[in-house]
């Protein structure tokens, strides 16, 4: 029989099961109560003890039982598997309707296991880093079997060509070569343009609606601002690609300059646009935190208002601030779309923005999407670069949390 | 400028603005002529027809019950009240032969010659030296750094904070104790060179040996400034100050000398209030 | 005697100056962003209004026995150049299937080329002088027209730019998100309510709450690792299938469910709980019936907009291999599927400057869709704001 038959079969049964325990076991309830006797509990609340008592073991061998089939590849036959959680589950079903007696304290026994499958849903936040980690870390780990470690921190050529006919069995991949330094080059070119818009524009937006802006301005402009970090990537990179890059083509040219459609420029300024908001509101709640008493202390002393802000209400707000940028240029680090429609696809090291040049999450996607066997060097390769990508990522989002962390306790504000 | 005061006998109505009495030791040229001064909170009058004349060097105390509007007068004085957008003022606050609430007026002027201290300390997030040096260098009152060091230096001497902190000038202002940071912001305020000084219950968060710290400060410092101080606590006025205000609901109900109101009030709310009938 | 007012003001002219800048630069630094956004939403409706039409021919069609060989028998010679090669191309066989419309004639608007339809809008085409001639000539007939492009709405992807459409694409999406918000939501929800309400404050708790901002910063690209390496590698679910995509944008959107039904439950007063403690019930009571119907508003308001950012992303989808050419509605779970911003994707990739427009279309559709969830989820906050 199918997998899915099997599964059928014992969902249905486990349906009816449960159905049947619900009912006689509230009917039992009832019949309990009727007689006089002074129930812990409400018919239903038995009933539906019941009901956990006859599914909860069965789904929990079956799922056990499947997973050591599956995945440790033990050799139980499934229709074993089967008959065995149905015969749990019959067991758990009389025992369900045996414990309907008034001494038994069947919501409080429901409410144990609620509070334990809340539990296990919390965990599975965990389980998904964990997995991040173990599928990147166990994959970069047979990558840099290949390829030594060392030549992928410092080589300055990436060239995985050849790697995917090594895979094949045929060559043995000795043209290839995984330097990964022009990626990271790149990367950090396109981050920097980035931060070198988004910056600026975002901090002075946060200036300008937490100092100077009447409430309503601020009421309109702080959601259309949020509407830029709503805008899917794949759209600005488009709107990078085929609206932006030309411009700066022309620009370029204007002045005698040579650039290429696929510089990074282009990608690098729209990824800045991105996070204009991921800057600005942050740094504006943060610049909202400080204190009022420091600005009058600023302003009672015969300063300017703009002398009261750059000298006092900045420097306050500063580790909320960095903490703003870290977080943004994070996301500009791992920013994908935009990279790939607008960037180029050639590992270029060079400091010349108007060239094109490739960043870590363009090798990636480059990597992943070929036609080639998983097991490929290069297909690894982009677990290798996952895994740098992770650290790097990992690295700022703490520090910025450690940083708002101390702007919090410094000041005392919860809501940020 | 208003200096030959008429001699007024004790319990005569005085002109609008005047004490009841005259202190005869303190100094009575005026500082700050306030006449019919009418301040609201968008609907609600919160100053209600003030007159008051305030004289140079000494320590004037505005004292009454919570909410009677003590406070935001003294922030009339310095405009402070300008950043609260619901606040409408009218009548005259004149300083200096120039009426204070006049469009003309730089209120970034005004505050350079009338300081404030605030009820809580508020150190900025900068160094001890940097919390003196940053106003008079803005103001260029400094310009070589041999002189920024000996301004900052005096001042905090002036504060009575030389001693604590001439060791660690460039920790944070923050690091200090409660009643500290409350001398260095009285530092940092007589550092730009004020004439004036408005202090909001400079003591109210303060322990009472920095209480009395200050207190003995302020009798000093009113040898080189003008001192108008809120508080709370009629004790402190009694100790400090030349001259008491008693405010009541937006009015003032008495201004007199010190010792005279606190002996012999003039009206019955005072010596109410005094005796801590309402408070 | 200090400085007078006159010389502090002459001082402070510079500086007064000085601070009006900062009030200028900051404003017009907002105003910029501003513009950014205007210059974008502009340039999207520029260049994506024209999708929605496209250039029809009227052709008499007469399906003629040589027709069921070959389309293009059916329509008059001059107008094979000017008419979709889809078209002419399904004739034969929708003749096979109807054999007794043989010798049938009827008038009907066909699907133009693509270069009709770029010529049309005065776009870059590729006619030649003679195809431009007839063209001219079949618009002033009345014969070419530009229609709304119904085409685009009912049709899947085609390498063909006049046939190529979003259905299949917004089918995809939908299971995606259908799978997505299946596994999300009830994993979030319960998540927080064990977090808000049930988990003491102890290490692992907290180790559960770093983690889960963590997880909200961590590249969506690495998701697709461990989509492509946990999901399709391990569990062996099948590439490019909706299951595959979904399951991994809802191990993605988890942490903005969680981190906004958390916050929803925070803002239920603790007066409601210990009303509700006083009157008898159970925490889990507490819970059921009194603090999450107060909290399902702002849960909802959450779980919109992590749909809304789910629905948007597509790196994590490239890697799960959503990038699959589907012509067909695709009708199951497990069968490979694209979606909306992935069909965008692929399209900016074509080379056929007909794609640009198809594209930018494909944008504006997505940024509805996106506008109206995301609207409705502010419209929702308003509704049911509650200042306790």
């Amino acid at each position: 029989m199918q997998t899915n038959q099997l599964l059928l079969i014992f969902c249905t049964v486990l349906l009816l099961l449960g159905l049947v325990a619900f009912f006689v076991g509230r009917k039992k309830a009832s019949r309990v109560r009727a007689s006089g006797a002074a129930m812990y509990a409400q018919p239903d609340q038995y009933a539906w003890f019941a009901v956990l008592s006859t599914a909860g073991p069965a789904v929990l061998v079956g799922a056990v039982g499947s997973f050591a089939l599956l995945l440790l590849g033990a050799d139980i036959p499934p229709l074993y598997l089967l008959a065995a959680s149905l015969v749990v589950a019959a067991a758990g079903l009389a025992v369900g309707v045996t414990q309907v007696k008034p001494q038994f304290h069947a919501r409080q026994a429901i409410e144990r296991v609620i509070r334990w499958i809340l539990a296990g849903a919390a965990l599975i936040s965990i389980f998904t880093t964990f997995g991040i980690l173990f599928s990147i870390i166990s994959e970069a780990l047979r990558f840099f079997q290949m390829h030594s470690f060392w030549d992928f921190i410092t080589g300055t050529t990436w060239n995985p060509g050849a790697s995917f006919l090594a895979s094949a069995g045929r060559g043995d991949g000795g043209g290839a070569e995984f330097g990964s330094v022009p990626l990271f080059a790149g990367t950090f070119m396109i981050t920097l343009i980035a931060m070198l818009v988004a910056v600026p524009v975002g901090l002075m937006s946060a200036i300008y609606m937490s100092e100077y802006a009447p409430r309503r301005v601020r009421t309109i402009a702080k959601p259309v601002l949020e509407v830029l970090a709503g805008i899917p990537t794949v759209v600005y990179g488009f709107f990078a690609a085929i609206t932006v890059a030309p411009i700066i083509v022309n620009i370029a040219g204007f002045f005698g300059l040579d650039a290429s459609y696929n510089n990074a420029v282009a990608p690098g300024v729209v990824m800045g646009i991105m996070i204009i908001p991921f800057i600005s509101s942050l740094s504006d709640d943060v610049i909202n935190a400080v204190p009022d008493s420091m600005r009058q202390g600023s302003l009672a002393l015969g300063m300017t208002k703009g002398e009261t802000i750059r000298d006092v209400v900045i420097p306050a707000a500063l580790p909320g601030i960095i903490s703003a940028s870290l977080l943004g240029m994070s996301r500009a680090l791992g920013e994908t779309m935009i990279v790939v429609m607008a960037a180029g696809m050639r590992p270029n090291l060079t400091a010349n923005p108007l060239e094109d040049m490739t960043t870590v999450t363009v090798r990636i996607v480059a990597a992943l999407t070929g036609d080639q066997e998983f097991a490929s060097a290069e297909t690894l390769s982009a677990f290798a670069l996952g895994l740098v990508l992770f650290a790097v990522t990992l690295t700022l989002n703490l520090v910025s949390v450690l940083m708002i962390r101390r702007f919090r306790e410094k000041y005392r504000v919860n809501n940020l | 400028m208003n200096s030959q005061a008429p001699q007024f006998s004790q319990q005569m109505a005085p002109t609008a603005g005047q004490p009841y009495t005259r202190n005869e030791q303190a100094c009575h040229d005026l500082s700050i002529r306030v006449r019919d001064l009418n301040l609201w909170y968008g609907k609600n009058q919160a100053l209600k027809n003030l007159n008051i004349d305030l004289f140079q060097k000494n320590v004037t105390a505005l004292i009454g019950p919570s909410g009677c509007g003590k406070s935001t007068f003294l922030r009339c004085l310095n405009r402070m009240n300008d950043l609260i957008p619901s606040v409408h003022t009218e009548g005259l606050v004149e300083m200096d032969g120039r009426d204070v609430n006049a469009a003309k007026m730089d209120e970034v002027a005004l505050r350079r010659r009338v300081g404030m201290v605030f009820q809580k300390p508020n150190p900025f997030p900068k160094s001890i030296y940097e919390n003196v040096a940053y106003a008079p260098r803005m103001h260029d009152l400094v310009s070589r750094k041999v002189e920024q060091d000996e301004l900052v230096e005096k001042a905090l001497r002036d504060a009575g904070l030389w001693q604590e902190v001439k060791d660690k000038l460039q920790e944070p202002g923050t690091s200090l104790s409660g009643g500290q940071q409350q001398r260095l912001c009285i530092a940092r305020a007589i550092a730009v060179q004020p004439d004036v000084i408005l202090m909001d219950e400079p003591t109210s968060a303060l322990d009472p040996i920095s209480t009395a710290t200050i207190e003995d400060l302020m009798d000093k410092l009113k040898e080189q400034f003008t001192i108008i101080t809120v508080t709370h606590n009629m004790q402190q006025a009694a100790r400090v100050a030349d001259y008491t205000a008693f405010f009541h609901l937006g009015e003032i109900i008495e201004y007199n000398d010190t010792k005279v109101m606190f002996s012999t009030p003039a009206k019955k709310k005072t010596e109410d209030y005094i005796s801590g009938r309402y408070g | 005697m200090s400085q007078t007012f006159d010389d502090i003001s002459h001082q402070l002219k510079r500086r007064h100056r000085k601070s009006a800048r900062l009030k200028w630069m900051s404003m017009g630094a907002l105003g910029l962003a501003g513009l950014f956004l205007l210059w974008f939403f502009s340039d999207m409706l520029n260049k994506g209004l024209p999708a929605f039409q496209q250039a029809y021919v009227q052709a008499e069609m007469h399906y003629s026995e040589e027709a069921s060989k070959d389309g293009r028998k059916a329509i008059d010679k001059a107008l094979v150049p000017v008419v979709s090669r889809t078209e002419v191309r399904g004739i034969p066989l929708m003749l096979r299937n109807n054999p007794d419309m043989i010798g049938d004639r009827e008038t009907r608007w066909l699907l133009a080329n693509s270069q009709v339809d770029q010529y049309l809008k005065d776009h870059r085409h590729k006619l030649s002088g003679n195809e431009v001639a007839t063209v001219d000539n079949l618009v002033e007939s009345g014969q070419v027209a530009l229609k709304f492009n119904r085409a685009f709405f009912t049709q899947g992807d085609s390498k063909i730019a006049e046939s190529a459409g979003i259905l299949s694409a917004v089918v995809g999406t939908v299971m995606t998100m259908i799978v997505t918000l299946a596994i999300a939501f009830p994993i979030g929800v319960m998540t927080a309510i064990y977090l808000e309400e049930f988990a003491p404050d102890n290490r692992f708790t907290q180790a559960i709450e770093i983690n889960i901002n963590n997880l909200a910063a961590i590249p969506s690209i690495l998701f697709g690792l461990l989509g492509l390496a946990i999901f399709i590698n391990f569990f062996g679910v099948p590439r490019s299938s909706p299951l595959a995509g979904g399951m991994t944008l809802a191990l993605m959107t988890l942490p903005v469910i969680i981190i906004s039904t958390r916050t929803a439950l925070r803002s239920v007063p603790d007066s409601i709980r210990h009303a509700a403690f006083g009157v008898g019930c159970s925490r889990w009571q507490v819970v059921r019936d009194h603090v999450l119907p107060l909290a399902m508003p702002g849960i909802m308001t959450g779980s919109i907009i992590g749909l809304a950012q789910a629905m948007g992303e597509t790196a994590p989808l490239i890697i799960v291999g959503m990038v699959a050419f589907i012509p067909d509605v695709g009708a199951s779970f497990t069968n490979a599927a694209t979606v909306l911003p992935a069909q965008i994707f692929t399209w900016a990739s074509e080379p056929d400057q007909a794609f640009v427009e198809k594209t930018a279309g494909g944008i504006l559709v997505l940024l509805s869709i996106l506008i109206f969830l995301n609207a409705s989820a502010v419209v929702l906050r308003k509704k049911f704001e509650r200042r306790w």
